[in-house]
């Protein structure tokens, strides 16, 4: 496509290898971006469950997800509206230690994740084991606010974070895909922003 | 009339010439575009504009669009950041005669389709998808299922403000007294709870657009108004504090 006649950009150093195409570093900010209201919820009652596909249907409440092998990231985040955000640290847990407790079904092939708000997002069985995702409750050593899905959210900072559904309830295992709701409102269905998979039809 | 549907698959990238531009002081600017190969928008979706430096570089924003389906170019009303690279590349050197690359439209969750009774909430720039919702209303005739309320900090901070008077939009200034179509004066003030209950009577949808703070601020005082949150649909935009 043509040069846009006038525009040079921000000042930038060559080559930024952590920035995938398309995206901006957004800094020290940290833009919101959500299709329906904060939810307001209450640790005491909060649970999350695992089932589906799975040896072991499991709920854990707040005390049982934390008495599991706590584990970091520590990295870059990219969300489809064009920011990045490098270094973040979040901690909580892998989901293998969680997927260690309930098992994989061999024809488990998908997640399908659900959220209190009802806001849903699937995603391959492959882009959340092996290291690749985390439910998390601490941003940089602070407890994750209710804006950016606290108290408990799913990180999976590999692919646009609209993946990384926030006020995560429930994952459940398939056999098959599903869109959510942002795949089904226009987003692609994997998102992987060094593809700049954004949109349904993007390659 | 039948709801009107966004396609699910969203159009590739392809050329816009600039036909016009408006600068609201250093604040706003509003384009209007002639959009090559477009494909019909459904109220409430959005454009993303990409442009281009000589050495390749890129930056891409996404920008919701005020004019009515039927409108035969398309129009942005893009606030100026301070600091935005997108933004104050529009707002200070765009021209008439300019081409930009443009994607769109864009979004099936944030739309219109002109058959659910709905209130839409906006602050300050968050007005204008319900500008289109608006005009296509007004092109349709079913304003009597669209109410809408808009919140800026003064006049000139609230784009499309006469146009939302002739509405009949209830609009609530932070910083300046404003006087409301039935002739009433209003006090500088946020929305009152009891300013949202008369306009949440019989809805069975809410939008609220705005910043993080703002959309918050709404959320509340809907669910006070006994609007049932699972009916808020929001698109919310800025940085946390």
């Amino acid at each position: 496509m043509a040069i846009t006649r006038g525009f040079t950009g921000r000042p930038r150093r060559g080559g930024n290898d952590r920035l995938p195409p398309g995206q901006y570093d957004t800094g020290a900010g940290w833009p919101v971006l959500t299709a329906e209201l904060t939810p307001q919820i209450d640790v005491d009652e909060w649970t999350m469950t695992i089932d589906g596909l799975v040896d072991q249907p499991t709920t854990w409440d707040w005390r049982g997800i934390h008495a599991l092998p706590s584990d970091s990231y520590f990295g870059d985040i990219h969300c489809v509206t064009t920011w990045s955000k490098f270094d973040t640290t979040f901690s909580g847990v892998s989901l293998d230690s969680l997927l260690e407790v309930t098992g994989v079904r061999p024809e488990a092939t998908h997640v399908f994740a659900t959220s209190t708000t009802g806001y849903t997002t699937n995603l391959p069985l492959a882009d959340i084991t092996d290291g690749k995702a985390w439910i998390v409750w601490d941003f940089d050593g602070k407890p994750l606010t209710p804006e950016h899905g606290g108290p408990v959210r799913l990180l999976v900072p590999h692919l646009y974070f609209w993946k990384s559904a926030k006020w995560i309830t429930r994952i459940e295992l398939r056999d098959h895909d599903e869109q959510g709701f942002w795949e089904r409102n226009g987003y692609h269905d994997r998102g992987d922003p060094w593809l700049e998979q954004r949109y349904q039809g993007d390659a | 009339m039948t709801e009107v549907e966004p396609s699910p698959v969203a159009s590739s990238w392809t050329t816009a010439v600039v036909r016009e531009v408006e600068r609201f002081g250093d604040t706003y600017v509003k384009l209007r575009l002639d959009v090559a190969n477009r494909t019909p928008h459904v109220p409430g979706q959005h454009y993303v504009v990409r442009l281009r430096a000589p050495d390749g570089y890129t930056a891409q924003r996404s920008y919701s669009i005020a004019s009515d389906p039927e409108d035969p170019l398309v129009e942005l009303m893009v606030e100026c950041l301070p600091r935005g690279e997108v933004s104050s590349f529009l707002h200070d050197v765009v021209e008439v005669g300019d081409e930009l690359e443009v994607r769109g439209p864009i979004g099936r969750w944030f739309v219109w389709g002109g058959t659910t009774p709905s209130l839409c909430v906006a602050g300050g720039s968050g007005i204008v998808p319900f500008v289109s919702m608006l005009r296509f209303a007004r092109r349709t005739g079913t304003e009597p299922l669209l109410r809408i309320a808009a919140s800026a900090q003064t006049r000139a901070r609230l784009p499309y403000i006469d146009e939302l008077e002739e509405y009949g939009a209830f609009i609530a200034l932070t910083r300046e007294n404003h006087v409301q179509t039935n002739g009433t004066e209003r006090v500088a003030a946020h929305i009152y709870p009891d300013e949202i209950v008369p306009l949440a009577d019989g809805i069975e949808r809410a939008y609220v657009c705005g910043s993080v703070g703002f959309v918050s601020f709404v959320g509340r005082i809907l669910g006070e108004a006994g609007v049932r949150s699972d009916t808020v649909r929001v698109e919310q935009f800025g940085p946390t504090s």
